[in-house]
């Protein structure tokens, strides 16, 4: 059987820095990163670095690879694609095998919330 | 195996590299196949390390002795400045001047070759020089700064190395004459009408050309000094002239340096040159001979470089045992700027081969002289380029080979701009067209480098197959090999700004913009995305913090938009280490520190569970520290006079100092408080890369100065500057900038060197880089700084003055601002909850990460 979706408060939405992301801590100990872009969207993925297994993709640079948001970690500066969470670029060129699973993110009421469900986010790095 | 190699210049500096190389992956490898380790000793008769000898002209417009000289090979024992006197073959051993007996397996001669000096009355007065070293360029440079502007200097050789030194006569302001024997300009390369067209532009540059004459005589004047050339054009009499010289340099062609051959029993060629077979050994078969003081097999003396290393890679190959191609001759092409203006020789270039037709274009008004020599069935054999060798890098590699030409030789010849031209492009050359014939790389080569390798610029191709750091002359090439393989070499910041970061720079400076948004909205590629990038963003934030004393007013690094563009560690105001922890580095200004504040250090590092290093700088690293504890930890190094090491910017991180006068029996200046007093006006000065400095107080340096961005040496008169110092993965030594400066002049030419560089440098770029590529290089800086060439000495000062007035602390600030205290949490929803991920071991008594995937290597290497 499957989990049902759960809704994980993360913040109020002004707590955010446009261009910046947060950490947020998981029910089941994994951790998310939440991103506030400068064009107001939101955007969630695993907090992990596939490349050096340090939790610090929250605070990666986000930019854009022509208007597909990205994150560049703050180790290694592999590039992810914030809405696939595909890693696009590295010190070698694209790393396929990387990948970041990714969470529905939404705001409600001025608060933001991660979904997290299992039966969703694919790629995890457990 | 021990090999000793005699004469430490490009050859000899060539054979040892190749040697150091081979052995390097080969290593028990050797002649008899025992795996006997090798040894090899170099010895250099220079007092200086080798160095590119082809481009010495360039000291005479800005380069330095350090831009032409070359890195030693690993493992390879030199001994400068001393000379081979004697060999004895029986016993196989070479005692230096030093009175060394040096024993060898195996003897490699790269002595080189001596200037001819003709043995004409006078050669030999005061005035008189050659043109081969470095040491004779500066004694040159000496003497004619003392003649004054005006002097008048006399080369005597019109071939290719006369025409050199009277270019760099002329770039010294010296009135040139240059004296030939035979009746046209570099006999060897060109044909008369080609010495005509090379005549007429070197004319009209001001030199003055006398082709047909002999050089009969100097004489001195009064001083004893030379002062009149005698001339003769003919045997009579009447032939005979005087011209008024202040200087005369002899480079009428050099002689093989074959003393050792020719004295200790070797062969010799007919007109000298120890003679050596295919595999560059002479009638000693424990002894090679290489470059100019060889006689290859075909009975020739090779006098330019590409020759000399490939005779140098035959050795060492055959030395080692490995095949190696065997060497019977060279290909004599050239292609130099004598004076400005291009003369180019390749192939064939007299039409010797039976049956080869010639086919010209002069055009006399431009100075134009080409001619192409091509074989009977249209194959092109060689040819001469006076006035635009552009069509060189191209039509050398053609030459000699079956490839057809791309069209007829009269259209290859036309000036493109006639419409008819047809296009000469790398793409008509074949895979097995030899590019760079210093190291021997092909067309084919390069480009598998290019796809396969991903070589995706001009340095990654030179590092990646060696290509153009010979002669350097066909770098132009692989530039053009990227652009033809599709490779785009933009000089583009990145897809969201067409512009260099110093062209940022100036557009924030003039329109005094002072947000990320605007500028990328003004000036920002069109259409490009708000986002930018984690390129743009953190190269932009850097030039806002660097000139934040000027936009109006100062700003902290994490005050508002900017906020967003700090790269992670200048967000979090420390360094991020593998596991995601941080590590702290208070400021300890010139490395002085007192017991309380030490003890205070003490106390953090134990009461918050941190890992303590001592840093090469002399101050402090406290590693191992979570986001959220690091605004605690500041709180008490601030509370306790501590403030922001910067650590975690592109900005001045330390002035590192030795005990000086204080203390030191040796010190002849306080270099502890000057470097004090240099940390604390620099600090926090963002930059585009970061900025390391050391004050020495006396010539002993103990400070290691010469190792850093900025250098203080004391003296007995002041304090000496050095610039352009690195360590790192490409150490470098900084160049002396200006010598016994008083503490005043001292912190001017600083300011103004600094600020020029956060002004012009590129992205990422530390000072060593910056002063190698920037146009004019270290000279150019100097005039700037120094002698204020461009005029911005007064902004240049304004903008030092306005960081200073604008300092604080970045870590007080944060401290007193809860808006940036709130970003320093673990989790946005669980702050006080201490991230699970972070574990760590414990070695030598203190923690230690335990890293979940392990470091990885190959990727760290790779960034």
């Amino acid at each position: 059987m499957s989990a049902l979706p759960k809704s994980i408060p993360v913040c109020r939405y002004e707590d955010l820095t446009p261009g910046r992301g947060v950490a947020v801590l998981l029910p089941d100990g994994s951790q998310a990163a939440v991103f506030r872009t400068f064009a107001e969207e939101l955007y969630a993925v695993g907090n992990l670095d596939p490349a050096t297994g340090a939790h610090v993709i929250s605070r990666g640079l986000t930019g854009s690879r022509g208007a597909v948001p990205t994150v560049a970690s703050p180790m290694l500066k592999h590039v992810y694609e914030l809405a696939s969470g595909r890693c696009v670029d590295g010190p070698a060129g694209p790393e396929p095998a990387y990948r970041l699973p990714t969470f529905p993110v939404l705001r409600y009421n001025g608060v933001v919330y991660v979904l997290d469900d299992p039966a969703t986010h694919s790629g995890g790095n457990s | 195996m021990r090999i000793l190699i005699v004469g430490y210049g490009m050859v000899g500096h060539r054979c040892a590299s190749v040697l150091s190389e081979l052995t390097a992956a080969r290593p028990t490898h050797s002649h008899n196949g025992n795996a006997d380790p090798v040894t090899i000793t170099v010895l250099s008769k220079e007092a200086r390390s080798a160095y590119d000898r082809v481009h010495l002209t360039s000291l005479f417009s800005g380069s330095t002795e350090a831009d032409l000289s070359y890195q030693d090979p690993p493992g390879v024992e030199i001994r400068l400045g001393e000379e081979a006197v004697a060999l004895d073959r029986a016993a196989r051993t070479v005692r230096t001047t030093s009175g060394v007996e040096i024993e060898y397996d195996v003897l490699v001669l790269a002595t080189g070759s001596r200037p001819f000096v003709p043995p004409v009355p006078g050669h030999d007065l005061p005035g008189c020089f050659v043109y081969r070293t470095v040491d004779d360029v500066d004694a040159i440079k000496r003497y004619a700064a003392e003649r004054g502007a005006g002097a008048i200097g006399a080369v005597v050789g019109g071939g290719l190395l006369g025409l050199e030194a009277a270019g760099a006569l002329s770039s010294l302001g010296l009135n040139t004459h240059v004296i030939e024997f035979s009746p046209r300009l570099m006999p060897l390369q060109v044909d008369d009408a080609g010495g005509s067209a090379l005549r007429r532009r070197i004319t009209e540059l001001g030199v003055t050309v006398h082709t047909g004459t002999r050089t009969e005589a100097v004489h001195a004047g009064p001083e004893g000094a030379a002062a009149e050339m005698l001339l003769a054009a003919g045997h009579e009499p009447t032939d005979q002239r005087t011209l008024g010289v202040d200087l005369v340099v002899f480079a009428a062609g050099v002689r093989p340096w074959d003393t050792l051959g020719r004295e200790f029993g070797l062969e010799l060629g007919e007109r000298g040159g120890i003679r050596v077979d295919a595999h560059c050994r002479t009638s000693d078969p424990h002894v090679y001979a290489v470059g100019e003081c060889a006689q290859a097999l075909d009975g020739r003396v090779y006098g330019l470089v590409a020759p000399g290393y490939t005779m140098a890679e035959t050795a060492a190959r055959h030395i080692l045992g490995l095949d190696s191609a065997s060497f019977h001759g060279a290909d004599l092409s050239t292609k130099l700027k004598l004076l400005g203006v291009d003369v180019a020789s390749f192939g064939d270039a007299f039409g010797t081969t039976a049956g080869a037709r010639s086919t010209l274009y002069v055009d006399e008004s431009e100075g134009l002289y080409k001619k192409l020599v091509v074989s009977e069935d249209g194959l092109l054999l060689g040819g001469i380029l006076v006035g635009d060798a552009s069509a060189y890098d191209v039509l050398k590699p053609l030459a000699g080979t079956d490839t057809a030409l791309p069209g007829s030789p009269i259209q290859l010849l036309l000036p493109p701009s006639d419409g008819e031209a047809v296009s000469l492009g790398v793409g008509s050359l074949p895979d097995s067209a030899t590019i760079c014939s210093c190291h021997n790389v092909s067309k084919g080569a390069l480009l598998e480098a290019i796809t396969s390798e991903g070589c995706g610029t001009v340095s990654a191709l030179k590092s990646c197959t060696k290509a153009g750091t010979g002669c350097g002359s066909c770098v132009p090439m692989l530039g053009k090999l990227l652009d033809a393989a599709g490779v785009e070499q933009s000089t583009a910041l990145c897809p969201h700004f067409p512009q260099t970061r110093a062209e940022l720079y100036e557009v924030v400076l003039v329109r005094g913009i002072d947000t990320f948004a605007r500028l990328l909205a003004e000036h920002g590629e069109a259409g490009a995305d708000p986002e930018g990038c984690e390129i743009c963003k953190p190269a932009v934030a850097s030039i806002l913090a660097s000139l934040s004393g000027r936009l109006g007013g100062p700003k902290h690094i994490l005050s508002g938009e900017q906020a967003a563009l700090q790269d992670t560690n200048d967000h979090f105001l420390a360094n991020i280490q593998n596991n995601g922890t941080y590590s702290v580095v208070p400021r300890i200004p010139g490395g002085e520190i007192t017991p309380e504040k030490l003890i205070v250090i003490g106390e953090v590092a134990r009461d918050f569970g941190l890992y303590t290093k001592i840093t090469g700088g002399q101050r402090i690293d406290l590693l191992g520290a979570r986001v959220e504890q690091l605004p605690a930890i500041w709180r008490r190094l601030v509370d306790a006079g501590f403030e922001s090491g910067h650590a975690y910017g592109k900005a001045l991180r330390t002035v590192k100092s030795c005990v000086g006068s204080s203390w030191c029996r040796y010190g002849v200046q306080d270099s502890v408080r000057l470097a004090i007093d240099l940390e604390l006006r620099y600090r926090g000065l963002r930059a585009p890369h970061k900025i390391k400095a050391a004050v020495s107080g006396c010539a002993r340096e103990c400070a290691e100065a010469q190792g850093k961005d900025i250098g203080v040496i004391a003296t007995e008169q002041g304090w000496n500057l050095y610039v352009g110092g690195n360590g790192g993965f490409r150490p470098r030594h900084a160049d002396l900038f200006a010598k016994d400066l008083s503490e005043a002049e001292l912190l001017r030419a600083i300011d103004r060197f600094l600020m020029f560089y956060i002004r012009t440098a590129e992205r990422l770029e530390r000072t060593a880089t910056w002063i190698e590529r920037i146009e004019g290089g270290l000279e150019h800086v100097r005039d700037v700084v120094l002698g204020d060439s461009l005029g911005l000495a007064d902004e240049l000062d304004a903008l030092m003055r306005a960081h200073v007035d604008a300092y604080a602390d970045e870590w007080k600030a944060a401290l007193d601002d809860p808006d940036t205290l709130r970003r320093f949490v673990s989790f946005v929803n669980a702050p006080d909850t201490p991230d699970p991920s972070i574990e760590f071991s414990t070695e030598r008594e203190q923690i230690k990460p335990l890293l979940r995937i392990g470091h990885r290597k190959d990727l760290v290497s790779a960034g």
